[in-house]
């Protein structure tokens, strides 16, 4: 898939009988272990594996969960209790899925983070970060869907409030939100079809997972130094040398993941789903999973009319702006190099607009009161100003560092630096290790 | 890393034969909760075991009641059909073993071990063919017990197979009368 | 990596500074807008932690509570008899246990709804046939239902403290929460807190300054055969316990289970580790 030109040469009989009919073999010795990655990924570039384990964990842990629940409105939240309580091992794929659907933003989250400070989404790999941009926006509908699944208060009041999103359009709002929900609240028609699409969109974020991964292996992947592959020197076989390492990286985040599923299961959940969903008593507070906090500040920060637009129609329409933005970033950046490495006005910005993301976050969960709403508003103005002032205006005006000729030589001179200074011939190219 | 480690084979292999071992044993943790998943849950364990009332039972007449999801009926049976199911020679049947899970799996099956000591006349069982899982219909066929009306198969007064494609007798459950007038099945 | 860690630090100064800020916005005593008014105490309880388990005959304290107290007015529809195996009881006390209750069944052959005593596989029966009579029996507000009332209350924890907790574990809070809220009646409301009519003052309570329950607990209320005080105190304890573990009667399991696929990661890890040490020794990276 990978360059036209493939290494795979069948070896017995059975091989070449396949290879003859349907190349699967030669497409995953291609794409799996011979295809050539930058030497010097670190385990920022464990996440994409990390992810497709975590949706794998996450679709089989559904499938089975399904055996048992129950989409209806007087039997949801009774069935998810029967799992919790009498299924065989229930309570564990239960927490496992709530827990999962966290971690899997949790990695995804680091992996938009990493491509936005390496620069992953410059030319040629505009249209490998879109379909990325695509499969958040398919996880965020799909967590979304699954929160209202248990039918508690939280559920019920957040698929009100997020519906309640579409009657914010002019005109055809009301008649887009009655369409949504199949009546004029949420009720067992909403939680049947959510049901439905929780169970549908895993399998589409899937089919965009094997796009992305196509264009990935079409263009091949960035790393730290944002230099594209120029010599053999400059990669090694994804196998044994990328294998070992994600798995590595996927330990370490399932060891992090089952101390929570094990010790702290609802640490990231929020008790009001612990009571069967009312549709006559809104809680006090209503937040939605910790995921969608920083979007949900910035909905809340809209609080006043912008010229024809009103407030309520302002904050859906920045909401969504806000992950809009991802989508253009590979056209905003006007950088011609890619790596926050070798910028270091990039850098502190983009330092600034982690803290200001995690900042949305916490502002989303407090009450939309008092100073918390001025904050929310200025983070809001920082959030846009990053990607339509920043980013185009940094590339032109900042002088980067000086960027080494090669990944090779790049981590030559870290290997010198870190060793005291071994000559760079002591190192042998990555063949040589049988 | 020092060279002597790199060249010594053995601790190499031993390494990744170990990791590689691990592997396969965290797969097969991981797979057991997916499989264990789907064995009866909690709920349906208990209710596992019914307990009838069968004193309204006269000899002749029976009532059915749900067990595990399938139908059992608990007969009381007339003198003539008790006899009938004595008469029968052990050669003349189909299938020669009692069936019931009260006794040893290989007792034949005679009159006697199809019912419980001392309540002879009382028939508990799970009404359903060995055919194919369909519930066949009390007292009718040639032999005065059950016929099932899908294949055509045919049982005694004891429930026992006669005729027809049937492999087995019919099932008798794990059951005891805990009073005169109460069984408890399961 | 040490950038991202110094980067988090940063952040996190910068965030302990707006949580002081926020903290500083003063409230009148008399018209709290804030509730609760105090936060919970955080009691000791022999199943938080990573080896906690639960205290067997703290839970048959608690039991008693609840059916000699609670049960009056508050359901507890999502548990069943059977699993009060949980609580140490063998299968005949459960069997004993759950006679005692009076099931409505049906219908019969006739047709008729019936009542007969409970059996193992029953829940526990509601004291009111639905919410509308529950709510109109007590003054407007149904009790809730108790299945999962230690999971479904918890108050705030606020920054920076819920980072703290991720790695104390707690997650006590429901408990928590109800002991404070039993033992928080008998408090005089500050000089010139308005009281609705009808409603009990407590300053533990989740969303307002009053609740509709009247202190349910008093001193000597519930005999205990164990020896164990006869104080509210006691018995908020025992049932907050015995609650919880009605909310979440896998906990032991889970978190042994957790300490095995926790230590199995551990070793699995170091080894990958090892190997891909292995494989990466003579390519510098």
């Amino acid at each position: 898939m990978s360059e036209g030109h493939s290494t795979y040469t069948p070896k017995t009989g059975i091989e070449r009988w396949f290879d003859a009919r349907m190349p699967l073999p030669r497409l995953i010795y291609d794409s799996f272990v011979a295809y050539p990655v930058p030497r010097n990924l670190n385990y920022m570039w464990t996440f994409g594996g990390i992810l497709s384990i975590m949706l794998t964990a996450q679709i089989l842990t559904g499938i089975v969960l399904a055996m048992h629940y129950t989409s209806d409105t007087n039997l949801a939240f009774d069935s998810v209790e029967k799992i919790m309580r009498d299924v065989n091992s229930g309570w564990l794929l239960r927490y496992l899925h709530s827990n999962g659907a966290s971690f899997f933003f949790v990695a995804v989250y680091i992996h938009i983070f990493r491509g936005l400070f390496y620069g992953s989404y410059k030319a040629p790999r505009e249209l490998l970060w879109i379909l990325g941009c695509i499969i958040y926006l398919l996880m965020m509908a799909t967590g979304f869907m699954g929160y209202v699944l248990p039918w508690g208060q939280m559920s019920f009041w957040g698929a009100t409030v997020i519906t309640g999103f579409f009657s914010a359009i002019p005109l055809v709002g009301n008649w887009i939100q009655e369409l949504l929900l199949g009546g004029f609240a949420v009720d067992n028609p909403t939680l049947n079809r959510f049901f439905a699409l929780h169970y549908l969109l895993p399998f589409m974020i899937a089919g965009v997972v094997v796009l992305h991964i196509w264009a990935l292996h079409v263009v091949g992947q960035s790393n730290p130094t944002g230099i594209e592959v120029k010599s053999k020197t400059d990669t090694v076989a994804f196998t044994p040398y990328a294998t070992i390492k994600d798995a590595f990286g996927m330990i370490v985040f399932l060891f992090i993941f089952a101390y929570f599923v094990f010790y702290l299961p609802n640490y990231l959940g929020h008790p009001d789903n612990y009571t069967v969903a009312n549709p006559l008593k809104t809680p006090a507070h209503i937040v939605p999973e910790w995921y969608f906090l920083p979007f949900y500040a910035i909905l809340r920060a809209i609080t006043f009319n912008i010229g024809p637009i009103n407030s309520k129609l302002g904050g859906v329409l920045c909401m969504f702006g806000a992950i809009a933005m991802l989508f253009l970033v590979p056209w905003l950046d006007t950088s011609k190099v890619r790596s926050a490495v070798y910028r270091p006005w990039y850098k502190l910005f983009f330092w600034l607009f982690v803290a200001d993301a995690i900042l949305l976050g916490w502002l989303g969960s407090q009450p939309a009161e008092g100073s918390y709403v001025f904050m929310a508003q200025m983070a809001t103005l920082f959030y846009f100003a990053f990607f339509l002032v920043v980013m185009p205006v940094l590339g032109l005006i900042e002088t980067p560092r000086r960027l080494p000729n090669s990944i090779t030589e790049a981590v030559l001179e870290k290997k010198n630096k870190g060793a005291g200074g071994h000559p760079a011939g002591a190192v042998s190219a990555p063949e040589t290790k049988g | 890393m020092s060279a002597t480690e790199i060249h010594d084979p053995n601790r190499r292999d031993f390494l990744y034969i170990a990791t590689g071992m691990a592997g396969v044993v965290g797969a097969g943790a991981v797979a057991w909760p997916f499989i264990d998943q789907m064995r009866p849950d909690a709920s349906t364990l208990a209710l596992a075991s019914v307990e009838v009332d069968v004193s309204s039972l006269q000899p002749g007449s029976s009532l059915i009641v749900k067990w595990r999801g399938k139908p059992v009926v608990v007969r009381n049976r007339t003198e003539k059909e008790m006899k009938d199911g004595e008469a029968v020679s052990l050669n003349d049947l189909k299938d020669p073993i009692a069936r019931n899970a009260n006794l040893a799996s290989d007792a034949p099956a005679t009159d006697a071990n199809r019912t419980t000591p001392g309540k002879e006349a009382w028939m508990v069982m799970v009404q359903v063919c060995t055919h194919l899982g369909c519930i066949p219909l009390g007292q009718e066929g040639d032999f005065g017990g059950w016929f099932c009306p899908c294949h055509g198969s045919q049982y005694d007064t004891a429930g026992r197979i006669r005729k027809g494609p049937a492999p087995e007798n019919m099932a008798i459950p794990v059951y005891q009368f805990i009073s005169d007038t109460k069984i408890r099945i399961g | 990596m040490k950038k991202i860690l110094t980067s988090l630090a940063v952040l996190g100064l910068l965030a302990t500074g707006v949580g002081a800020a926020m903290a500083q916005e003063g409230h009148a005593e008399a018209a709290p807008t804030h509730f609760p008014i105090n936060e919970p105490k955080e009691m000791s309880w022999t199943f938080a932690g990573p080896f906690g388990t639960y205290d067997k005959a703290q839970l048959q304290r608690g039991l008693k509570v609840y059916k000699e107290v609670c049960s009056a007015c508050h359901s507890m529809n999502l548990v069943a008899f059977r699993t009060l195996e949980g609580l140490g009881y063998s299968e005949a006390q459960i069997k004993t246990l759950a006679a005692e209750y009076t099931i409505h069944d049906g219908p019969n052959d006739a047709g008729d709804m019936f009542d007969r005593p409970g059996k193992p596989s029953d829940h526990f029966p509601a004291p009111f046939p639905n919410e509308q009579a529950a709510a109109a029996a007590n003054g407007g507000a149904a009790p809730p239902d108790m299945s999962l009332l230690a999971k479904a209350r918890g108050v705030e924890r606020g920054f920076p403290r819920f980072v703290f907790d991720i790695f104390t574990q707690y997650a006590q809070g429901g408990p928590d929460y109800i002991h404070s809220l039993l033992t928080g009646y008998d408090q005089t409301p500050p000089a010139g807190m308005a009281i609705p009519e009808g409603t009990h003052y407590n300053p533990y309570f989740l969303s307002g300054v009053s609740l509709k329950m009247p202190k349910p607990l008093s001193d000597g209320q519930v005999t205990y055969d164990d020896g164990s005080p006869q104080t509210v105190d006691q018995y908020s304890r025992d049932v907050a316990a015995f609650l919880m573990w009605a909310a979440e009667p896998h906990l032991e399991d889970r978190k042994k289970t957790g300490f095995r696929v926790l230590v199995f990661l551990l070793i699995f890890g170091a080894l990958v580790y090892m190997t891909k040490r292995k494989v990466w020794a003579d390519v510098a990276h």
